[in-house]
């Protein structure tokens, strides 16, 4: 019985490529491959038909199977592509075996359903567990990628760092905001930190909450902090929460930080141009003599 | 424009969701980016006290229409454990969590209508409506 339908298969492998293949492409008109070139949809139609049989020729899973959805998906291709290939199979592979036995009971039947989810489940769940594999990948990466943007923390001058804070602030992300801004005063040795939310699009209680609360801990070890980077409409939002940041000094910009910075570090910014200035005049003036 | 779109609030990156979703909105309705910044700021708290308190529950968007006026209502509900101190909240400074206590006499000042339903053990329904000018 086993054998027997395997020979079924195999030996009429034109006949069923050729029905699958008519079917798969009559989907291909209407949804997300659209944008594939015939020629591609074509030789991967093909080539995944090839490795379906080669895994029941083998009754087991293959490498072939293993290539062919890796290259699948660095080519972006979608998974429905695949999922439903192996539907669109099933159905018809089912349908062939039928018509081509002459007694049918329940039993037989039964028989044959078996029999073809066996061959294909195996390769659906292989198919799927690779893309769900490739995203879960990408999905941690990006979350690495992320923390390490998270709160970074730039000494721009001796005892002046600077925390520029870009993008959405969750309350992991907070801690680790604490963490690397105490840290950082404390490696740095910096006088004064600059925490700067340009970036940040929306100022709630819970956000300011964690930057009181790392303004005080800085406070404590011994260092300033300047807020920076409050745009009109977050200065706003915080005015109409009620929100109390009169505990430390605040700044529009992080130019305007940097300057009342080096002021509370005893520095200035001076021209260098005004020298310069002198020696061209001096040149100029001999020159003419 | 008369539509109702939801999203539900479970993890702590659904804050985010609503609050796009919502500046969206509003965007399109037409508000200027200060009153953007108090909406989105207005959801983020809402959506906050879902995801603190009530651990799920959904924030509503509707835009709506009146004789003059355009606007957009915001509708947090949940089947959360109710607040008990309903007069309580709704003064600053006071929380039961540790936080600055500004989240909903904040969220009714930012908003132009602020309505608050909820019952101890029941959940709550808060509604703000925003007013374009």
């Amino acid at each position: 019985m086993d054998q027997k339908l395997k020979d079924i298969v195999i030996g009429h492998s034109d006949d069923i490529v050729k029905m699958w293949l008519e079917e798969v492409n009559k989907k291909k008109s209407s949804d997300y491959t659209a944008t594939i070139s015939d020629e591609l949809f074509e030789s991967t139609n093909r080539e995944f038909v090839n490795v379906i049989f080669t895994s029941i020729e083998k009754s087991g899973l293959t490498n072939d199977l293993n290539d062919f959805s890796e290259r699948l998906i660095n080519l972006g291709w979608p998974l429905s592509y695949l999922t439903d290939g192996m539907q669109v199979f099933r159905r018809v592979i089912t349908e062939y075996i039928l018509k081509q036995s002459e007694q049918i009971d329940s039993d037989y039947f039964a028989e044959v359903l078996r029999k073809v989810d066996g061959w294909v489940d195996p390769v659906i769940n292989q198919l799927v567990n690779e893309y769900s594999g490739s995203w879960e990948h990408i999905v941690s990466l990006q979350r690495v990628a992320l923390q390490e943007l998270s709160a970074p923390l730039i000494p721009v001058m001796d005892n002046i760092t600077i925390m520029p804070l870009i993008g959405t602030i969750d309350t992991e992300r907070a801690k680790l905001i604490m963490e690397n801004l105490l840290d950082g005063v404390i490696k740095h040795n910096a006088e004064v930190v600059l925490i700067d939310i340009t970036g940040v699009p929306v100022v709630d209680t819970m956000v300011a909450h964690h930057i009181i609360q790392a303004a005080e801990a800085v406070r404590l070890i011994g260092s300033r902090c300047i807020l920076v980077g409050i745009r009109p409409e977050i200065a706003q939002t915080i005015v109409n929460l009620g929100i109390d940041l009169g505990k430390f000094p605040t700044k529009s910009s992080l130019r305007k930080g940097f300057k009342s910075a080096l002021e509370l570090t005893n520095r200035t910014i001076e021209d260098v141009q005004s020298k310069e200035q002198d020696i061209e005049n001096l040149i100029d003036s001999l020159n003419r003599e | 424009m008369d539509f109702q779109s939801c999203v539900n609030i479970k993890k702590e990156w659904d804050i985010v969701g609503a609050r796009q979703l919502g500046r969206d909105i509003a965007r399109k309705i037409g508000f200027g980016t200060v009153d953007q910044a108090r909406i989105a700021t207005a959801i983020s708290e809402l959506a906050r006290n879902i995801y603190l308190y009530a651990g799920t529950g959904k924030i509503c968007f509707e835009a709506i229409e009146d004789m003059n006026h355009k606007g957009l209502r915001i509708v947090a509900m949940d089947d959360g454990p109710g607040i008990k101190e309903l007069s309580q909240v709704m003064e600053d400074g006071f929380s039961t969590s540790g936080g600055l206590g500004a989240g909903l006499p904040g969220v009714k000042r930012l908003m132009d209508d602020f309505d608050i339903q909820s019952e101890d053990g029941k959940g709550t329904e808060i509604k703000a409506v925003k007013w374009l000018r």
